[in-house]
């Protein structure tokens, strides 16, 4: 295994971690402050892409869409939590569950009688297609190093948000305490609503920019969700450098177990074997990662209430 | 399973909080029900519906055995599909290798589920509240996983079964009304024994543990230990649900495990009542009826139940039962 191989998988975890940071940020916001287990997480990224891609290629322009796909989802998500989530913040998490798991059921479907069942494609934006060569002999998709881009560019602003703006603080104060941030005057009913509706342009956006990379199809939303809960769990709930941490870690687990375990396990089954089990023992090695942190420090590495 | 009221300790009040009956005047006309289904359904010429009860009754144990941990103990075990998959694979792996005694494969699923529910408890009861679901959670899709990589069993594609189970004593579960009789026969032991235990000594310490778990450890309990069994105990039944479940659809695949299928086990104990002896049987039922009805009408079935869901979330935030017990308890 060589250098290039190396650094290219490196970008490659960090790409992923940090897409899988823009599903945990908004999950965890939710958790922490609402205190709502939302298994409909991950149908608000599905229903994002499935915006995206169609506006993209409605339009032609894969920006318009972009663009176009996340205020959709925005209004969504206002929608939605006017209607329905509003009512599930006071009642315990096993309701939560029943009422998000009905949520992501009808979402799946309901996507399927709009888009049907077969997968669409996101068109890459044009000046994006090419390889990059950033060093001699390790040339990487331009399109993905965009990608990590943005992603570094959403974590940087919303640490900034969250440190150093009043509702950033009102943020802080709702995951550490939420009565108490509640009886010093923050307005609670409108920060819910903002931070729903972010959560799920934070999907959006993370399902538009990994639409030209996968198929935008049902059901996408689902196995993302559970490592996303896994990422905040890692993390700390409501703790957003924790949902940072914790993404970056699962990014390289996933992408690590994924590559060094097929070739670790190479010269010892074979190659045909290794492949078809790679990808199982990289998924257990985050399970592994994610009950190891839990016995060690059982609110995770980076605990917000308290 | 009436109350006979002899030899009771003196601290019980006749409806007391922690006491559980199957109230006869439910449970014998719901038994003749079942036992006379494979007639009813056979009149009516519908004999496909007997496989389906198979089934509603299998996942109503699986239910119960959810609802068990989940209801009575307060353990809210995101994860508890993965018993009911070790126990289908259990069952399937060892009829692969020439083993089709149901007297053996079996009890041996129901041991094989217990063990992976005692090593998972072992280290999963160490936390709370949510993160006892995400942890849960985590150690049924690493045995998801590890079940999708096996590929000498099926790998992703699954594995499927020669035949059913043999039991012998003439009988032939290959027979769909045979198979539901051993299934029924099954269920209902089981659930009198699940009765049993929650009035027992243990079934009230671990009702007390989930109404307050500081003060039964100040009283001097073993809390941990409680827990442990009652998850390990839920976890074998669960497993013995996973070996009917792989007879009764000859194939068992790592989709069983997967945690859409924990998260429709919760479902199905929240729709029919958390903490009511019946939530889990009323639950299962409930859903696959639903399940059943719908799928036939629409391909977009999945939208209809959660719609149903959510209108139960709304109107009876308790589960259906609940719009029962409201009589029953003042």
């Amino acid at each position: 295994m060589d250098a290039v191989l190396l650094l290219e998988q490196l970008l490659n975890s960090l790409q992923f971690g940090l897409m899988l940071f823009l599903l945990a940020a908004g999950l965890t916001l939710v958790f922490g402050i609402m205190n709502l287990i939302n298994l409909a997480h991950g149908s608000l990224y599905m229903v994002g892409a499935y915006l995206v891609a169609t506006l993209a290629n409605a339009s032609g322009s894969f920006w318009l869409g972009l663009a176009g796909g996340i205020a959709a989802t925005i209004v969504v998500g206002i929608v939605l939590e006017m209607t329905l989530i509003r009512r599930l913040y006071q009642r315990d998490h096993l309701t939560q569950v029943l009422a998000t798991f009905a949520l992501l059921l009808m979402a799946n479907d309901g996507v399927r009688m709009i888009w049907g069942s077969q997968p669409i494609n996101t068109p890459a934006p044009g000046g994006l297609a090419g390889p990059v060569e950033l060093l001699p002999g390790l040339s990487y998709p331009a399109y993905r190093l965009f990608i990590i881009a943005a992603g570094l560019l959403v974590a940087v602003m919303l640490y900034l948000l969250i440190t150093r703006t009043r509702i950033g603080m009102q943020v802080r104060a709702g995951a550490s305490n939420r009565e108490m941030a509640r009886a010093m005057g923050a307005n609670v009913r409108w920060l819910f609503t903002g931070l729903f509706a972010f959560g799920a342009a934070l999907c959006a956006l993370a399902g538009g920019l990994l639409g030209p990379l996968l198929a935008v199809q049902v059901g996408m939303g689902e196995s993302i969700l559970i490592l996303a809960f896994v990422v905040i769990v890692i993390g700390g709930i409501g703790s957003v450098r924790g949902a940072l941490v914790g993404a970056l870690l699962v990014g390289l687990v996933d992408t690590g177990g994924r590559t060094v375990v097929p070739w670790l396990f190479g010269a010892l089954m074979g190659p045909a074997a290794a492949s078809t089990v790679g990808p199982s023992v990289a998924s257990i090695l985050i399970y592994v990662l994610m009950a190891a942190v839990l016995f060690f420090k059982p609110q995770g590495l980076f605990p917000a209430h308290g | 399973m009436a109350e006979t009221g002899n030899a009771q300790p003196a601290y019980r009040h006749p409806r007391s909080l922690l006491e559980h009956s199957l109230q006869p005047f439910v449970a014998l006309p719901l038994l003749a029900l079942l036992v006379t289904l494979p007639w009813i359904t056979h009149a009516l010429d519908a004999d496909f519906y007997t496989s389906v009860a198979s089934r509603m009754l299998i996942l109503a144990l699986a239910a119960t055995s959810l609802n068990f941990i989940l209801g009575f103990g307060g353990m809210v075990s995101f994860g508890h599909a993965a018993f009911v998959g070790v126990g289908g694979y259990t069952v399937g792996i060892l009829m692969m290798n020439g083993l089709v005694s149901g007297w053996i494969a079996w009890p041996a699923a129901f041991v094989v589920a217990g063990l992976f529910a005692l090593m998972i408890g072992l280290v999963s009861l160490r936390t709370r509240g949510v993160y006892f679901i995400m942890i849960t959670l985590a150690f049924a899709q690493m045995l998801f996983y590890l079940m999708v990589s096996l590929q000498q069993y099926g790998g992703e594609d699954g594995l499927p079964l020669a035949s059913r189970s043999r039991l012998g004593l003439g009988l032939d579960l290959a027979r769909d009304t045979q198979f539901y009789y051993v299934v029924l026969v099954i269920c209902t032991l089981l659930f009198i024994a699940f009765t049993r235990v929650l009035n027992s000594r243990f079934g009230h310490v671990l009702q007390a543990i989930r109404e307050n778990e500081t003060r039964m450890m100040a009283l001097g309990f073993r809390v941990y230990h409680y827990k442990l069994l009652a998850f390990t105990l839920a976890g074998a039944v669960a497993g013995l649900a996973g070996a009917l479940l792989a007879n009764q659809s000859s194939f068992v695949s790592p989709a069983l495990l997967n945690w859409t299928e924990s998260g429709v086990m919760l479902v199905m104990v929240i729709l029919g009542g958390v903490g009511h002896v019946y939530g889990g049987f009323a639950g299962a039922v409930a859903y696959l009826l639903i399940e059943e009805i719908s799928s036939g009408r629409t391909m977009y079935w999945h939208f209809w139940l959660g719609a149903i869901l959510l209108a139960v979330v709304l109107l009876a935030p308790n589960g259906l039962l609940s719009l029962l017990r409201r009589k029953e308890r003042p």
